[in-house]
């Protein structure tokens, strides 16, 4: 009982694999179509990147059901810390230099 | 009562400690993957006409790539749930459906490469393409790391069937492969919708 409590269901699956699916069709459909501005439709799909990876986490890698003290998801906040600053860290310093647009 | 209980307690403990450890790993592989996002992020402009995002990657090539992966992450998915169920059989034939999406990933993006290259686009002829290489092939790197890996496994498990070590090993795995199905989604955000746009 505890272990099925803990590894989802067949359920928690089939949704997130639907919900990742949509997610990826709803981008597609857009950057084709050309549906907005390049600024909006960057946001947009970028947003929708980031829903997805709260799919995974959730659906698939099971972050929630987690026993307390919650280790993985600190390991996890520390990740995304550091990911934030590298890649939103140089793309700021660079965006100093003439050259690069 | 407490002796008979204590190392089966202990010995959960420390394999629920291999996993901690595995997720500390995931994220250090997350700072590869952050530096060459940000140099790719950095570089994708630093290319001439012929050359452009927009009139090299196929919109059909790398949607297909995309949604393999996506299935792929849902089948390894489906081993732990049969793990779970304490079923050895369904437990490898979903791994073995996961090798095989990942192995047609892999044989994907290898074509897309070898048609990239044919075309005169190659890593050391821009900027972009440089970054671009480095980071979608780490990435493919890693899926094949991750289909010898699943190799293995599924050799252990049929020689000691489910038991803690490998119903953990099972764990990460998974683990390892739905973060590979994570970074692709960014890759195929950032690197290719934003590219053809």
């Amino acid at each position: 009982m505890e272990s099925e409590k803990h590894h989802g269901s067949l359920k928690a699956y089939v949704t997130g694999f639907i919900a990742s699916i949509v997610l990826t069709i709803i981008p597609l459909l857009l950057v084709v179509n050309h549906t907005f501005k390049k600024g909006t439709l960057t946001v947009a799909i970028l947003g929708m990147a980031i829903c997805q990876l709260f799919v995974q986490l959730f659906f698939f890698m099971h972050l929630k059901d987690e026993k307390k003290p919650r280790y993985n998801a600190m390991a996890l906040v520390l990740g995304i810390i550091f990911v934030f600053t590298i890649v939103a860290g140089s793309i700021w310093i660079m965006s100093f230099n003439e050259q690069v647009h | 009562m407490q002796q008979s209980i204590t190392p089966q307690h202990e010995h959960e403990h420390h394999e629920s400690m291999k996993v901690f450890g595995f997720w500390i790993f995931l994220m250090t592989d997350c700072i590869l993957f952050a530096c060459l996002f940000a140099t790719f992020a950095v570089l994708r402009t630093h290319t001439d006409s012929p050359f452009t995002g927009n009139e090299l990657f196929e919109i059909p090539g790398f949607t297909a790539e995309t949604f393999i992966l996506l299935t792929s992450s849902f089948t390894s998915g489906l081993a732990t749930l049969a793990m779970n169920k304490g079923k050895v059989k369904p437990l490898i034939g979903w791994l073995a459906v996961t090798v095989l999406l990942g192995a047609a990933f892999i044989g994907l993006e290898i074509n897309e490469f070898m048609k990239m290259v044919s075309e005169g686009a190659t890593i050391s002829t821009n900027a972009f393409l440089s970054s671009f290489y480095t980071l979608v092939s780490t990435h493919g790197l890693h899926v094949s790391v991750g289909i010898v890996w699943m190799i293995a496994i599924m050799i252990q498990l049929k020689k000691h069937g489910i038991q803690s070590v490998t119903k953990r090993k099972v764990q990460v795995m998974s683990l390892y492969w739905h973060f590979l199905d994570v970074v692709w989604i960014f890759l195929f955000t950032v690197v290719y919708l934003m590219g053809v746009m």
